[in-house]
């Protein structure tokens, strides 16, 4: 029997004080996240439970019970208070998946301050503009990773304290910077959890934009009631299953479904902390008899890709339960894991900005192959007119994916720019920047993005923030960053780029802005082709369109070209 | 490049993907470390790590023939460069 049971019985009367209720928690108490997924789950007969196997680079591998994460939240914590943290301040992690990555996370939040996860392969520039913008205070990080913040660390008057979990000792440190080793600390068994209400910010994710510098979501720790729910409901998570979240947290999947959904659940999950491959992944689920596996479509292809003999070399008949997050999940993905896995891979719709899943396919409910399911219980979900921004009315027609505001984890604002959270409701609807449709039976059929924004394998990118990058290329006169089709991540990244007088376009050229742009904003902002070009489509006014472009990528209609400027 | 023996080729590949790749100077990484298994590359990365290749070496690489497994130790990329410049 699954959690949810009928999705059609928990529409009726469905509010979302059942979350409340089984968390023992009423308006006007104290709400903190990185209690509710330690503390509470050792007082309620847990501590020895294990939270977390963990299984690294070359092998290693650890085991961390309810307790072990509720003493490493203390001790974390303890010490950031010790150097001046306080509530609301602001703490970036700044690591691979290791376990202090999760612990930190939840004594970051004990303490009231906010937690700041960044994806550790961003590279300094994507690091800069993100910790300038949340006056980032302090950084835990790893010795691997200590050149990007030192790189930068001195455009950052706010930035305190430099955490480094991994520094053999204190000599190899500069100023700022503190050593720091989990285990080889005491560790802290009381710590006064600073009494957060369920408005106090609890996560500052960023997320990017067609346009602008990236956008911080802030989300409060009353979005634990969404996602508490979610996570028991769509991942049906249960007292004896084995959870795999493939995500990093320094994306919201990992933090939302990689530590909250799961621990606040009391559920033991499993964290694998290398690159991928088929093998190492099948094998991975046999070692732990993982039951329940969320994953992303890219993941999923790329086991597509790797064939179907090799599962045959591993037992993976543990797994119950599987979903799927990220970018749409294509139908050729939902039949092959039927065919291979004796279950489908169930999609789930939702974004930084709504904290939890919004749309999605339930454990009992019919399956369209390729479809994006239906609206969570207590989540009003439609398609508007992209002109009138007013529900569609009959099925098939393609609109805006949009949400009536107000489920618990909604993003609260966008950091220091309300102008743009404002802009993300109209009508009283929040816009999610997708485009759908809807059958007559209530599933949402996924269309694409409603803006420019690249989603390659799940990570969503910003074509302004690339392009801003490339400009500062000596070589580079003007670009425009589209997304070309991938069969893998569905989408990568593409530029078209003109030259400055006296660059001539080589491979050699293409490699070193590559490199660029890698090294300053991620690999995965990093353009998979350079195209260079004499000059690039604009309008007459001289803005680039990029939508000429990128239709040329996608065998599209270019449309309306009235306004290209002539020669 | 045609003169380039096989260890020639493995010292090329190393110290490009110690420069390119590895953040921390005091990484260890020999021929036989994995890279993709162990995130030093990740896979949008390998694209660039595989332009390099057919740039230095003259050579094509299928993209179905770039996979995880074969980009995973310099000795195994050296060794599928190996099959193009035949």
């Amino acid at each position: 029997m699954s959690n949810i049971g009928s999705y059609e019985e928990r529409l009726k009367n469905f509010d979302w004080s059942i979350a409340a209720k089984e968390l023992e928690y009423k308006d006007g108490d104290i709400i903190n996240i990185g209690w509710y997924c330690s503390d509470r789950i050792c007082r309620k007969g847990n501590a020895d439970k294990v939270a977390l196997y963990y299984k690294g680079f070359g092998g290693t591998e650890k085991k961390y019970t309810f307790n072990d994460v509720r003493l490493a939240g203390n001790t974390i914590g303890s010490l950031l208070k010790k150097t001046g943290v306080v509530n609301e301040d602001r703490v970036c992690l700044f690591m691979d998946r290791i376990p202090e990555l999760y612990f930190s996370f939840l004594g970051i939040l004990k303490i009231g301050a906010i937690v700041q996860p960044l994806f550790s392969a961003f590279g300094d520039e994507s690091l800069f503009v993100r910790l300038e913008n949340a006056q980032t205070r302090a950084i835990i990080t790893q010795k691997k990773h200590l050149p990007k913040v030192r790189k930068i660390q001195d455009k950052l008057p706010f930035l305190e304290f430099i955490i480094v979990i991994d520094a053999l000792d204190g000599k190899e440190l500069k100023a700022k910077e503190i050593a720091f080793n989990l285990e080889k600390a005491v560790p802290v068994e009381d710590l006064d959890v600073f009494p957060t209400k369920a408005e106090s910010p609890s996560v500052l994710h960023y997320t990017s934009g067609t346009t602008g510098q990236p956008k911080g979501v802030k989300h409060v720790h009353y979005s634990l009631i969404s996602q508490y729910l979610t996570t028991k409901w769509v991942l049906d998570l249960q007292e004896h299953d084995i959870y795999w979240c493939t995500a990093d947290p320094g994306w919201v999947t990992g933090t939302s479904y990689g530590i909250i959904g799961p621990w606040s659940l009391g559920i033991t999950q499993c964290v694998l902390d290398s690159g991928f491959s088929a093998q190492s992944w099948y094998q991975f689920i046999e070692q732990y008899r993982i039951t329940v596996w969320y994953s992303a479509p890219t993941a999923i292809r790329s086991l597509m890709k790797a064939g179907d003999e090799i599962i045959r070399n591993f037992d993976l008949s543990c797994l119950r339960h599987l979903a799927s997050v990220g970018e749409p999940l294509n139908s050729e993905a939902v039949i092959w894991s039927e065919k291979n896995f004796g279950m489908p891979f169930l999609d789930t719709f939702w974004q930084t900005e709504t904290g939890s899943i919004m749309i999605t396919n339930y454990p009992g409910m019919k399956v369209k192959p390729g479809s994006m399911g239906k609206p969570f219980p207590g989540i009003t979900g439609t398609v508007l007119d992209a002109k009138t921004f007013k529900p569609l009315q009959g099925s098939g027609k393609i609109g805006l994916i949009a949400f009536k505001p107000g489920w618990p984890s909604m993003m609260r604002t966008y950091w220091k720019n309300e102008e743009k959270y404002k802009e993300k409701f109209v009508n009283g609807w929040y816009l999610s920047g997708d485009r759908a449709s809807i059958d007559n039976e209530g599933y949402f059929w996924f269309i694409g993005r409603d803006d420019d924004v690249i989603n390659t394998g799940g990570h969503l990118v910003s074509p302004f923030e690339v392009e801003s990058a490339l400009l500062e290329y000596p070589a580079v006169g003007e670009s425009a960053v589209v997304a070309k089709p991938d069969e893998i991540n569905m989408e990568v990244v593409k530029a078209f780029v003109t030259l400055k007088p006296g660059f001539t376009p080589s491979k050699d050229l293409e490699l070193e802005i590559m490199n660029f742009i890698r090294k300053k904003l991620s690999s995965v902002a990093m353009p998979q082709e350079i195209e260079f070009v004499d000059k690039l489509p604009k309008t007459r006014s001289g803005k680039i369109m990029r939508r000429v472009l990128h239709a040329k990528e996608w065998g599209e209609e270019i449309g309306d070209i009235s306004s290209l400027e002539n020669d | 490049m045609a003169t380039m023996n096989t260890e020639e080729m493995k010292e090329l590949v190393l110290n490009y993907v110690k420069k390119e790749y590895i953040d921390d100077d005091d990484t260890e990484i020999t021929n036989d470390t994995p890279l993709i298994s162990s995130g030093y590359v990740d896979s949008f990365s390998m694209v660039s790590l595989l332009v390099f290749l057919e740039n230095k070496f003259k050579i094509k690489i299928p993209s179905s023939k770039a996979t995880p497994e074969a980009f995973d130790t310099v000795n195994s990329i050296v060794a599928l460069v190996n099959q193009y410049l035949q």
